[in-house]
Protein backbone atom coordinates (compact mmCIF):
# COMPACT_ATOMS: atom_id res chain seq x y z
CA UNK A 1 0.00 0.00 0.00
CA UNK A 2 1.86 3.10 -1.01
CA UNK A 3 1.35 5.78 2.05
CA UNK A 4 -0.38 8.87 1.70
CA UNK A 5 2.17 11.99 0.79
CA UNK A 6 0.65 15.31 2.41
CA UNK A 7 2.36 17.96 0.74
CA UNK A 8 2.54 20.81 1.65
CA UNK A 9 0.71 24.30 0.52
CA UNK A 10 2.95 27.06 0.57
CA UNK A 11 1.46 30.38 1.59
CA UNK A 12 0.85 32.55 -0.87
CA UNK A 13 3.08 35.27 -1.48
CA UNK A 14 1.87 39.27 -1.77
CA UNK A 15 1.72 39.34 -5.70
CA UNK A 16 0.00 36.11 -5.71
CA UNK A 17 -3.10 37.06 -3.29
CA UNK A 18 -3.72 40.18 -5.07
CA UNK A 19 -4.50 37.69 -8.39
CA UNK A 20 -3.37 40.46 -10.70
CA UNK A 21 -0.15 38.54 -12.09
CA UNK A 22 -2.41 35.05 -12.39
CA UNK A 23 -4.99 37.10 -14.39
CA UNK A 24 -2.04 38.10 -16.36
CA UNK A 25 -1.15 35.05 -17.57
CA UNK A 26 -4.85 33.97 -18.25
CA UNK A 27 -4.93 36.82 -20.31
CA UNK A 28 -1.78 36.04 -22.45
CA UNK A 29 -3.38 32.76 -22.57
CA UNK A 30 -6.33 33.73 -24.43
CA UNK A 31 -4.71 36.04 -26.64
CA UNK A 32 -2.23 33.98 -27.95
CA UNK A 33 -5.17 31.74 -28.51
CA UNK A 34 -6.71 34.21 -31.08
CA UNK A 35 -4.40 33.73 -33.59
CA UNK A 36 -3.79 29.95 -33.58
CA UNK A 37 -5.82 28.08 -36.56
CA UNK A 38 -8.87 27.25 -35.93
CA UNK A 39 -10.57 24.02 -35.50
CA UNK A 40 -14.37 24.46 -36.76
CA UNK A 41 -15.27 22.79 -39.86
CA UNK A 42 -17.73 24.39 -41.89
CA UNK A 43 -19.93 22.02 -42.54
CA UNK A 44 -21.75 21.73 -45.54
CA UNK A 45 -18.86 23.05 -47.59
CA UNK A 46 -16.33 21.09 -45.56
CA UNK A 47 -17.51 17.42 -44.68
CA UNK A 48 -15.50 15.26 -41.75
CA UNK A 49 -13.17 12.61 -42.88
CA UNK A 50 -15.49 9.55 -42.36
CA UNK A 51 -13.24 6.94 -40.35
CA UNK A 52 -13.27 3.14 -41.02
CA UNK A 53 -15.95 0.59 -40.31
CA UNK A 54 -17.91 3.92 -39.40
CA UNK A 55 -21.80 3.00 -39.13
CA UNK A 56 -24.18 5.25 -41.39
CA UNK A 57 -27.30 4.60 -42.43
CA UNK A 58 -27.78 1.12 -43.27
CA UNK A 59 -28.27 0.51 -47.13
CA UNK A 60 -29.00 -2.42 -49.25
CA UNK A 61 -26.04 -3.20 -52.16
CA UNK A 62 -26.37 -4.63 -55.12
CA UNK A 63 -23.42 -7.40 -55.63
CA UNK A 64 -21.06 -6.63 -59.29
CA UNK A 65 -23.05 -8.14 -61.42
CA UNK A 66 -25.67 -5.93 -60.23
CA UNK A 67 -28.05 -8.23 -59.21
CA UNK A 68 -30.13 -7.97 -55.74
CA UNK A 69 -28.40 -9.96 -53.18
CA UNK A 70 -31.30 -9.77 -50.58
CA UNK A 71 -32.94 -12.97 -50.10
CA UNK A 72 -35.82 -11.23 -47.62
CA UNK A 73 -34.97 -14.31 -44.98
CA UNK A 74 -35.63 -11.38 -42.57
CA UNK A 75 -32.99 -12.22 -39.97
CA UNK A 76 -32.08 -8.51 -39.61
CA UNK A 77 -36.11 -7.87 -39.13
CA UNK A 78 -35.57 -10.19 -36.56
CA UNK A 79 -32.36 -8.94 -34.66
CA UNK A 80 -33.17 -4.92 -34.81
CA UNK A 81 -33.42 -3.95 -31.61
CA UNK A 82 -35.51 -1.15 -32.42
CA UNK A 83 -37.97 -2.65 -34.85
CA UNK A 84 -37.01 -0.39 -37.80
CA UNK A 85 -37.41 -2.87 -40.27
CA UNK A 86 -40.10 -3.90 -41.89
CA UNK A 87 -40.24 -6.86 -45.01
CA UNK A 88 -42.27 -7.58 -47.33
CA UNK A 89 -41.02 -11.51 -48.81
CA UNK A 90 -41.77 -11.95 -52.30
CA UNK A 91 -40.69 -14.20 -55.08
CA UNK A 92 -37.97 -13.24 -57.33
CA UNK A 93 -39.13 -11.88 -60.57
CA UNK A 94 -39.93 -13.82 -63.64
CA UNK A 95 -37.97 -11.65 -66.05
CA UNK A 96 -34.73 -11.68 -64.24
CA UNK A 97 -33.68 -15.07 -65.94
CA UNK A 98 -30.25 -15.21 -63.88
CA UNK A 99 -30.99 -15.01 -60.45
CA UNK A 100 -33.45 -18.44 -60.58
CA UNK A 101 -31.26 -20.50 -58.76
CA UNK A 102 -32.25 -18.13 -55.27
CA UNK A 103 -35.90 -18.74 -54.48
CA UNK A 104 -36.88 -15.31 -52.67
CA UNK A 105 -36.40 -11.52 -53.35
CA UNK A 106 -37.90 -9.28 -50.99
CA UNK A 107 -41.10 -7.21 -52.49
CA UNK A 108 -40.97 -4.47 -50.14
CA UNK A 109 -37.60 -3.14 -47.59
CA UNK A 110 -38.43 -0.88 -45.65
CA UNK A 111 -35.91 0.77 -43.06
CA UNK A 112 -37.77 3.49 -40.49
CA UNK A 113 -35.12 6.16 -39.66
CA UNK A 114 -36.44 7.46 -36.74
CA UNK A 115 -36.49 4.12 -35.47
CA UNK A 116 -33.43 3.01 -36.64
CA UNK A 117 -30.71 2.96 -33.70
CA UNK A 118 -27.19 2.68 -35.87
CA UNK A 119 -26.42 -0.57 -33.91
CA UNK A 120 -25.15 -2.37 -37.02
CA UNK A 121 -26.48 -5.84 -36.01
CA UNK A 122 -28.69 -5.56 -39.48
CA UNK A 123 -25.09 -5.81 -41.25
CA UNK A 124 -24.00 -8.26 -38.78
CA UNK A 125 -26.55 -10.57 -39.24
CA UNK A 126 -27.01 -10.64 -42.71
CA UNK A 127 -26.06 -14.29 -44.21
CA UNK A 128 -25.81 -12.88 -47.37
CA UNK A 129 -23.58 -9.24 -47.12
CA UNK A 130 -26.50 -7.95 -48.43
CA UNK A 131 -27.23 -4.91 -45.80
CA UNK A 132 -24.53 -2.25 -44.75
CA UNK A 133 -24.28 0.30 -42.80
CA UNK A 134 -22.60 2.70 -45.34
CA UNK A 135 -20.51 6.63 -44.81
CA UNK A 136 -23.94 7.78 -44.96
CA UNK A 137 -24.82 9.85 -41.72
CA UNK A 138 -26.68 12.30 -42.71
CA UNK A 139 -30.19 11.71 -43.38
CA UNK A 140 -33.47 14.14 -43.38
CA UNK A 141 -36.71 15.22 -44.25
CA UNK A 142 -40.00 17.13 -43.56
CA UNK A 143 -42.38 14.41 -42.18
CA UNK A 144 -41.94 10.99 -40.31
CA UNK A 145 -43.38 9.12 -44.24
CA UNK A 146 -40.27 11.00 -45.29
CA UNK A 147 -37.52 9.31 -43.30
CA UNK A 148 -38.81 5.90 -43.78
CA UNK A 149 -36.14 4.25 -46.45
CA UNK A 150 -38.30 2.10 -48.72
CA UNK A 151 -36.64 -0.40 -51.09
CA UNK A 152 -35.54 1.57 -54.01
CA UNK A 153 -34.03 4.46 -51.58
CA UNK A 154 -32.44 2.14 -49.92
CA UNK A 155 -30.86 0.62 -53.64
CA UNK A 156 -29.74 4.23 -54.39
CA UNK A 157 -28.29 4.94 -51.05
CA UNK A 158 -26.10 1.37 -51.08
CA UNK A 159 -24.89 1.08 -54.72
CA UNK A 160 -22.72 -1.85 -55.74
CA UNK A 161 -20.08 -3.54 -53.61
CA UNK A 162 -17.26 -5.71 -54.18
CA UNK A 163 -18.43 -9.15 -53.51
CA UNK A 164 -15.85 -12.16 -52.00
CA UNK A 165 -17.84 -15.36 -52.25
CA UNK A 166 -20.50 -15.24 -55.28
CA UNK A 167 -22.48 -17.54 -53.14
CA UNK A 168 -25.53 -18.15 -54.94
CA UNK A 169 -23.29 -18.52 -58.56
CA UNK A 170 -21.05 -21.25 -56.65
CA UNK A 171 -23.85 -23.35 -55.50
CA UNK A 172 -25.15 -23.45 -59.07
CA UNK A 173 -22.28 -24.30 -60.54
CA UNK A 174 -22.25 -27.29 -57.99
CA UNK A 175 -26.16 -27.88 -59.09
CA UNK A 176 -25.37 -27.78 -63.35
CA UNK A 177 -22.27 -29.88 -62.21
CA UNK A 178 -24.12 -32.74 -60.72
CA UNK A 179 -22.76 -32.30 -56.72
CA UNK A 180 -25.18 -30.04 -55.40
CA UNK A 181 -23.82 -30.93 -51.87
CA UNK B 1 -42.75 83.96 -28.13
CA UNK B 2 -40.25 81.83 -29.44
CA UNK B 3 -37.77 83.17 -31.59
CA UNK B 4 -35.51 81.41 -34.31
CA UNK B 5 -32.79 80.96 -32.46
CA UNK B 6 -33.75 79.06 -29.65
CA UNK B 7 -35.55 76.57 -32.54
CA UNK B 8 -32.22 76.18 -33.98
CA UNK B 9 -30.26 75.34 -30.95
CA UNK B 10 -32.86 73.15 -29.82
CA UNK B 11 -33.30 71.39 -33.23
CA UNK B 12 -29.33 71.58 -33.56
CA UNK B 13 -29.49 69.65 -30.14
CA UNK B 14 -31.93 67.03 -31.33
CA UNK B 15 -30.12 66.04 -34.31
CA UNK B 16 -26.87 66.00 -31.83
CA UNK B 17 -29.16 63.92 -29.30
CA UNK B 18 -30.14 61.21 -32.18
CA UNK B 19 -27.14 60.94 -33.42
CA UNK B 20 -25.40 60.21 -30.33
CA UNK B 21 -28.21 58.09 -29.59
CA UNK B 22 -27.41 56.05 -32.21
CA UNK B 23 -23.46 55.69 -32.30
CA UNK B 24 -23.45 54.39 -29.03
CA UNK B 25 -26.83 51.90 -29.98
CA UNK B 26 -24.84 50.71 -33.03
CA UNK B 27 -21.69 50.48 -30.88
CA UNK B 28 -23.49 48.45 -28.72
CA UNK B 29 -24.92 46.24 -31.33
CA UNK B 30 -21.34 45.37 -32.46
CA UNK B 31 -20.20 44.78 -29.22
CA UNK B 32 -22.44 42.04 -29.29
CA UNK B 33 -20.82 41.00 -32.63
CA UNK B 34 -17.50 41.71 -31.42
CA UNK B 35 -18.14 39.72 -27.78
CA UNK B 36 -19.07 36.58 -30.24
CA UNK B 37 -16.32 37.01 -32.88
CA UNK B 38 -13.84 37.12 -30.24
CA UNK B 39 -15.06 34.35 -27.74
CA UNK B 40 -14.90 32.37 -30.70
CA UNK B 41 -11.63 33.24 -31.90
CA UNK B 42 -10.41 32.48 -28.13
CA UNK B 43 -11.95 29.60 -28.13
CA UNK B 44 -10.24 28.39 -31.75
CA UNK B 45 -13.60 28.62 -33.75
CA UNK B 46 -14.35 31.04 -36.18
CA UNK B 47 -17.70 32.96 -35.47
CA UNK B 48 -20.51 33.85 -36.76
CA UNK B 49 -19.92 34.41 -40.76
CA UNK B 50 -23.00 33.62 -42.53
CA UNK B 51 -25.27 36.25 -42.35
CA UNK B 52 -24.90 38.62 -45.11
CA UNK B 53 -27.41 41.04 -47.00
CA UNK B 54 -28.41 40.00 -50.93
CA UNK B 55 -26.83 42.15 -53.03
CA UNK B 56 -23.58 42.82 -50.70
CA UNK B 57 -23.06 39.12 -50.83
CA UNK B 58 -22.89 39.68 -54.36
CA UNK B 59 -20.02 42.26 -54.38
CA UNK B 60 -16.53 40.21 -55.04
CA UNK B 61 -14.42 40.48 -52.43
CA UNK B 62 -15.58 43.02 -50.24
CA UNK B 63 -18.90 40.95 -49.93
CA UNK B 64 -16.97 37.73 -48.64
CA UNK B 65 -14.65 39.27 -46.46
CA UNK B 66 -17.66 41.45 -44.61
CA UNK B 67 -19.87 37.99 -44.66
CA UNK B 68 -16.78 36.13 -42.87
CA UNK B 69 -15.96 39.46 -40.53
CA UNK B 70 -20.09 38.71 -39.46
CA UNK B 71 -20.73 42.47 -40.12
CA UNK B 72 -24.76 41.93 -40.98
CA UNK B 73 -25.51 39.52 -37.64
CA UNK B 74 -26.49 42.17 -35.70
CA UNK B 75 -29.10 43.19 -37.81
CA UNK B 76 -30.16 39.66 -37.78
CA UNK B 77 -29.75 39.40 -33.82
CA UNK B 78 -31.70 42.67 -33.77
CA UNK B 79 -34.52 41.40 -35.89
CA UNK B 80 -35.12 37.97 -34.39
CA UNK B 81 -35.37 39.89 -30.84
CA UNK B 82 -38.25 41.64 -33.13
CA UNK B 83 -40.32 39.07 -34.54
CA UNK B 84 -40.14 36.36 -31.59
CA UNK B 85 -43.00 35.70 -29.73
CA UNK B 86 -44.00 38.02 -27.09
CA UNK B 87 -44.35 35.30 -23.85
CA UNK B 88 -45.25 37.13 -20.56
CA UNK B 89 -45.85 33.93 -17.74
CA UNK B 90 -48.85 34.13 -15.86
CA UNK B 91 -47.35 34.40 -12.92
CA UNK B 92 -45.44 37.60 -13.03
CA UNK B 93 -46.37 41.46 -11.97
CA UNK B 94 -47.37 42.80 -14.90
CA UNK B 95 -46.29 46.41 -14.91
CA UNK B 96 -42.81 45.97 -13.10
CA UNK B 97 -42.38 43.12 -15.45
CA UNK B 98 -42.88 45.48 -18.32
CA UNK B 99 -41.30 48.23 -16.87
CA UNK B 100 -37.91 46.31 -15.61
CA UNK B 101 -36.74 46.48 -19.11
CA UNK B 102 -37.31 50.38 -19.46
CA UNK B 103 -36.13 51.07 -16.41
CA UNK B 104 -32.61 48.97 -17.28
CA UNK B 105 -31.97 50.99 -20.27
CA UNK B 106 -33.23 54.41 -19.67
CA UNK B 107 -30.67 54.93 -17.12
CA UNK B 108 -27.70 53.62 -19.68
CA UNK B 109 -28.49 55.67 -22.48
CA UNK B 110 -28.89 59.07 -20.31
CA UNK B 111 -25.75 58.84 -18.78
CA UNK B 112 -24.24 59.67 -22.34
CA UNK B 113 -25.40 62.86 -22.47
CA UNK B 114 -22.43 64.30 -19.99
CA UNK B 115 -20.24 62.15 -22.10
CA UNK B 116 -17.60 64.69 -24.26
CA UNK B 117 -15.92 62.91 -27.03
CA UNK B 118 -13.48 65.38 -28.75
CA UNK B 119 -13.57 69.68 -28.34
CA UNK B 120 -12.50 72.11 -31.17
CA UNK B 121 -11.76 75.75 -31.20
CA UNK B 122 -14.27 78.34 -32.05
CA UNK B 123 -13.96 81.65 -33.90
CA UNK B 124 -13.09 83.25 -30.52
CA UNK B 125 -10.44 80.77 -29.62
CA UNK B 126 -11.85 79.32 -27.07
CA UNK B 127 -11.82 75.28 -26.21
CA UNK B 128 -15.51 74.04 -26.90
CA UNK B 129 -16.61 70.43 -26.10
CA UNK B 130 -18.20 68.13 -27.91
CA UNK B 131 -20.72 67.16 -25.76
CA UNK B 132 -25.28 67.00 -25.28
CA UNK B 133 -24.84 69.02 -21.66
CA UNK B 134 -21.49 70.17 -20.42
CA UNK B 135 -22.98 69.85 -16.21
CA UNK B 136 -20.25 71.06 -13.95
CA UNK B 137 -21.33 67.89 -12.13
CA UNK B 138 -20.76 65.39 -14.73
CA UNK B 139 -18.93 62.35 -13.22
CA UNK B 140 -21.82 62.94 -9.73
CA UNK B 141 -24.09 62.58 -12.43
CA UNK B 142 -22.95 59.56 -14.06
CA UNK B 143 -22.68 57.83 -11.10
CA UNK B 144 -25.52 58.69 -9.90
CA UNK B 145 -27.75 57.73 -13.08
CA UNK B 146 -25.86 54.98 -13.90
CA UNK B 147 -26.13 53.19 -10.86
CA UNK B 148 -30.34 53.55 -10.70
CA UNK B 149 -29.95 50.91 -14.02
CA UNK B 150 -29.78 48.40 -10.60
CA UNK B 151 -33.59 49.32 -10.39
CA UNK B 152 -34.17 47.56 -13.64
CA UNK B 153 -32.56 44.05 -12.29
CA UNK B 154 -33.83 44.30 -9.21
CA UNK B 155 -37.66 44.82 -10.14
CA UNK B 156 -37.17 42.00 -12.81
CA UNK B 157 -36.43 39.76 -10.21
CA UNK B 158 -38.73 40.74 -8.51
CA UNK B 159 -41.70 40.93 -10.96
CA UNK B 160 -41.20 37.66 -12.41
CA UNK B 161 -42.05 35.62 -9.03
CA UNK B 162 -39.94 32.76 -9.47
CA UNK B 163 -36.73 32.24 -7.33
CA UNK B 164 -33.96 32.41 -9.89
CA UNK B 165 -34.44 35.59 -10.75
CA UNK B 166 -35.30 36.57 -7.49
CA UNK B 167 -32.08 35.49 -6.03
CA UNK B 168 -30.44 37.03 -9.62
CA UNK B 169 -32.14 40.44 -8.57
CA UNK B 170 -30.87 39.84 -4.62
CA UNK B 171 -27.26 39.12 -6.18
CA UNK B 172 -27.38 42.28 -8.39
CA UNK B 173 -28.24 44.84 -5.53
CA UNK B 174 -25.88 43.55 -2.98
CA UNK B 175 -23.23 43.46 -5.31
CA UNK B 176 -24.03 46.92 -6.64
CA UNK B 177 -24.53 48.65 -3.39
CA UNK B 178 -21.03 47.28 -2.41
CA UNK B 179 -18.99 48.15 -5.64
CA UNK B 180 -20.53 51.63 -6.03
CA UNK B 181 -18.72 52.72 -2.83
CA UNK B 182 -15.23 51.60 -3.71
CA UNK B 183 -15.97 53.29 -7.47
CA UNK B 184 -16.77 57.02 -5.83
CA UNK B 185 -14.00 56.28 -3.29
CA UNK B 186 -11.50 55.54 -6.06
CA UNK B 187 -12.34 58.22 -7.71
CA UNK B 188 -12.14 61.10 -5.47
CA UNK B 189 -8.24 60.68 -5.93
CA UNK B 190 -8.45 61.49 -9.58
CA UNK B 191 -10.38 64.79 -8.86
CA UNK B 192 -8.74 65.87 -5.80
CA UNK B 193 -5.28 65.67 -8.30
CA UNK B 194 -7.09 67.77 -10.59
CA UNK B 195 -8.56 70.48 -9.51
CA UNK B 196 -5.83 70.52 -6.36
CA UNK B 197 -5.43 74.43 -4.82
CA UNK B 198 -3.62 76.91 -7.34
CA UNK B 199 -4.36 74.93 -10.65
CA UNK B 200 -6.87 76.64 -12.75
CA UNK B 201 -9.32 73.27 -12.99
CA UNK B 202 -12.12 73.12 -10.44
CA UNK B 203 -14.25 70.96 -11.38
CA UNK B 204 -16.60 67.79 -11.75
CA UNK B 205 -16.75 68.09 -15.34
CA UNK B 206 -15.32 64.96 -17.52
CA UNK B 207 -14.07 67.77 -19.84
CA UNK B 208 -12.06 69.39 -17.31
CA UNK B 209 -10.74 66.01 -16.77
CA UNK B 210 -9.49 65.40 -19.94
CA UNK B 211 -7.91 69.16 -20.66
CA UNK B 212 -5.74 68.12 -17.41
CA UNK B 213 -4.68 65.31 -18.60
CA UNK B 214 -3.37 67.76 -22.27
CA UNK B 215 -0.08 67.81 -22.69
CA UNK B 216 0.93 66.13 -19.15
CA UNK B 217 0.79 62.50 -18.40
CA UNK B 218 -2.80 59.90 -18.26
CA UNK B 219 -4.29 59.97 -15.40
CA UNK B 220 -4.05 55.97 -14.93
CA UNK B 221 -0.28 56.76 -14.62
CA UNK B 222 -0.38 58.89 -11.66
CA UNK B 223 -2.54 57.31 -10.32
CA UNK B 224 -2.65 53.28 -11.09
CA UNK B 225 -4.38 51.96 -7.62
CA UNK B 226 -7.56 54.38 -8.67
CA UNK B 227 -7.42 52.99 -12.29
CA UNK B 228 -7.68 49.90 -10.91
CA UNK B 229 -10.24 50.06 -8.79
CA UNK B 230 -12.67 51.69 -10.80
CA UNK B 231 -11.73 49.68 -13.52
CA UNK B 232 -13.00 46.15 -11.68
CA UNK B 233 -15.88 48.34 -9.76
CA UNK B 234 -16.73 48.92 -13.18
CA UNK B 235 -16.64 45.29 -14.49
CA UNK B 236 -19.04 45.18 -11.50
CA UNK B 237 -21.69 47.57 -12.72
CA UNK B 238 -21.72 46.52 -15.95
CA UNK B 239 -22.50 42.61 -14.63
CA UNK B 240 -19.74 41.50 -16.49
CA UNK B 241 -17.82 38.45 -16.13
CA UNK B 242 -16.11 37.64 -13.61
CA UNK B 243 -18.41 39.65 -11.45
CA UNK B 244 -21.73 38.63 -13.85
CA UNK B 245 -23.87 37.64 -10.41
CA UNK B 246 -26.98 39.04 -11.58
CA UNK B 247 -27.13 36.18 -14.47
CA UNK B 248 -24.57 33.64 -13.74
CA UNK B 249 -26.23 31.32 -16.24
CA UNK B 250 -24.66 28.39 -14.78
CA UNK B 251 -26.38 28.62 -11.08
CA UNK B 252 -29.40 30.69 -11.65
CA UNK B 253 -30.29 29.54 -14.92
CA UNK B 254 -30.45 33.06 -16.73
CA UNK B 255 -30.68 34.85 -13.42
CA UNK B 256 -32.89 38.10 -13.71
CA UNK B 257 -33.65 37.63 -17.33
CA UNK B 258 -34.67 34.42 -16.94
CA UNK B 259 -38.38 34.85 -17.32
CA UNK B 260 -37.99 37.38 -19.95
CA UNK B 261 -38.15 36.81 -23.87
CA UNK B 262 -38.23 38.53 -27.01
CA UNK B 263 -37.66 42.04 -27.40
CA UNK B 264 -37.61 42.79 -23.70
CA UNK B 265 -34.73 40.09 -23.50
CA UNK B 266 -33.20 42.46 -26.22
CA UNK B 267 -33.50 45.64 -24.26
CA UNK B 268 -32.06 44.11 -21.39
CA UNK B 269 -29.16 43.05 -23.87
CA UNK B 270 -28.68 46.11 -25.55
CA UNK B 271 -28.91 48.08 -22.07
CA UNK B 272 -25.92 45.45 -21.12
CA UNK B 273 -23.90 46.82 -23.99
CA UNK B 274 -24.86 49.82 -23.72
CA UNK B 275 -23.39 49.72 -20.31
CA UNK B 276 -20.09 48.37 -21.50
CA UNK B 277 -19.46 51.14 -24.47
CA UNK B 278 -20.34 54.03 -21.84
CA UNK B 279 -18.37 52.61 -18.95
CA UNK B 280 -15.43 51.82 -21.45
CA UNK B 281 -15.87 55.56 -22.39
CA UNK B 282 -15.51 56.97 -18.85
CA UNK B 283 -12.57 55.17 -18.08
CA UNK B 284 -11.09 56.51 -21.15
CA UNK B 285 -11.98 60.19 -20.35
CA UNK B 286 -11.09 59.57 -16.34
CA UNK B 287 -7.90 57.62 -16.94
CA UNK B 288 -6.74 57.37 -20.93
CA UNK B 289 -6.37 61.04 -21.36
CA UNK B 290 -9.56 61.07 -23.32
CA UNK B 291 -8.82 62.50 -26.92
CA UNK B 292 -5.47 63.25 -26.31
CA UNK B 293 -2.53 61.78 -27.70
CA UNK B 294 -0.18 59.64 -25.53
CA UNK B 295 1.55 61.12 -22.04
CA UNK B 296 3.67 63.78 -22.43
CA UNK B 297 3.18 64.93 -26.18
CA UNK B 298 1.24 67.33 -27.48
CA UNK B 299 -1.82 66.32 -30.15
CA UNK B 300 -0.05 65.96 -33.40
CA UNK B 301 -3.08 66.99 -35.32
CA UNK B 302 -3.43 70.62 -36.40
CA UNK B 303 -6.53 72.28 -34.42
CA UNK B 304 -8.69 72.59 -37.30
CA UNK B 305 -11.68 70.74 -37.74
CA UNK B 306 -9.39 67.79 -39.03
CA UNK B 307 -7.77 67.66 -35.54
CA UNK B 308 -11.55 67.63 -33.75
CA UNK B 309 -12.03 64.85 -36.23
CA UNK B 310 -8.51 62.76 -35.45
CA UNK B 311 -9.29 63.65 -31.73
CA UNK B 312 -12.90 61.83 -31.91
CA UNK B 313 -11.41 58.84 -33.81
CA UNK B 314 -8.38 58.55 -31.17
CA UNK B 315 -11.18 58.47 -28.43
CA UNK B 316 -13.42 56.20 -29.83
CA UNK B 317 -10.02 54.07 -31.21
CA UNK B 318 -9.52 53.91 -27.08
CA UNK B 319 -13.00 53.16 -26.06
CA UNK B 320 -13.03 50.25 -28.51
CA UNK B 321 -9.96 48.94 -27.36
CA UNK B 322 -11.32 49.19 -23.28
CA UNK B 323 -14.47 47.48 -25.14
CA UNK B 324 -12.15 44.64 -26.40
CA UNK B 325 -10.91 44.28 -22.52
CA UNK B 326 -13.98 43.76 -21.51
CA UNK B 327 -14.56 40.96 -23.70
CA UNK B 328 -10.88 39.66 -23.84
CA UNK B 329 -11.37 39.37 -19.20
CA UNK B 330 -14.62 37.88 -20.09
CA UNK B 331 -13.26 34.86 -21.88
CA UNK B 332 -10.63 34.40 -19.50
CA UNK B 333 -11.50 34.83 -15.90
CA UNK B 334 -13.97 31.66 -14.17
CA UNK B 335 -16.66 34.01 -12.23
CA UNK B 336 -16.54 34.54 -8.77
CA UNK B 337 -18.75 32.88 -5.68
CA UNK B 338 -20.90 34.95 -4.52
CA UNK B 339 -19.54 35.37 -1.55
CA UNK B 340 -16.03 35.65 -2.99
CA UNK B 341 -17.58 39.10 -4.55
CA UNK B 342 -18.98 40.20 -1.33
CA UNK B 343 -15.48 39.50 0.20
CA UNK B 344 -13.42 41.39 -2.45
CA UNK B 345 -15.75 44.22 -2.52
CA UNK B 346 -16.07 44.84 1.29
CA UNK B 347 -12.80 43.82 2.75
CA UNK B 348 -10.31 44.31 -0.24
CA UNK B 349 -11.37 47.02 -2.29
CA UNK B 350 -13.18 49.27 0.01
CA UNK B 351 -9.94 49.68 2.33
CA UNK B 352 -7.96 50.22 -0.55
CA UNK B 353 -9.98 52.72 -2.16
CA UNK B 354 -9.75 54.15 1.50
CA UNK B 355 -6.04 53.90 1.66
CA UNK B 356 -6.04 55.26 -1.79
CA UNK B 357 -7.91 58.22 -0.95
CA UNK B 358 -5.41 59.36 2.47
CA UNK B 359 -2.57 58.76 0.57
CA UNK B 360 -3.69 61.14 -2.24
CA UNK B 361 -4.88 63.34 0.35
CA UNK B 362 -1.40 63.55 1.93
CA UNK B 363 0.34 63.47 -1.46
CA UNK B 364 -1.52 66.46 -3.03
CA UNK B 365 -1.28 68.63 0.41
CA UNK B 366 2.60 68.08 0.49
CA UNK B 367 3.27 68.85 -3.12
CA UNK B 368 0.61 71.85 -2.59
CA UNK B 369 2.83 73.02 0.51
CA UNK B 370 5.96 72.51 -0.74
CA UNK B 371 5.35 74.31 -3.97
CA UNK B 372 6.60 71.85 -6.31
CA UNK B 373 5.07 72.62 -9.88
CA UNK B 374 3.34 69.39 -10.55
CA UNK B 375 3.92 68.26 -14.04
Amino acid sequence: MPKTVVLERKPLSISERTYLPQIATGLKTTFTNMFKPKVTLQYPEEKPRIPNNYRGVPTLVKDPNGREKCVSCQLCEFVCPPKAIRITPGSVPEDEEDRHHVEKAPEEFEINMLRCIYCGYCQEVCPEEAIFLQEEYSSSGYSREEMVNDKAKLYELGGTLPDQHYKWDKKKQAEDEGNSH
Amino acid sequence: MIDFETIQVVAIKLTFAFLMVGAVMTMAGYSVLAERKVSAWMQGRVGPNRTVLPLVGSVPVIGRFLQGLGIFQPLADGLKFLFKEEIVPGHVNKLYYYLAPIVALVPALTTMTVLPFGEFTNADGNFVPLILADLDIGILFILAVSSLGVYGIVLAGWSSNSKYPFLGGIRSSAQMISYELAMGLSLLPVFLWVSEPGSSVSSLSLVEIVRAQNSSTWLLLIQPVSALIFLIALFAETNRLPFDMPESETDLVGGFHTEYGSFKFGIFFVAEYAHIVIGSAIFTLLFLGGWNFLPWLDNPWPSSWIGTLIGTVWFLTKTIGLIFFFIWIRWTLPRFRYDQVMNLGWTKLLPLALANLVFYILLVTWLDQSNFNLP
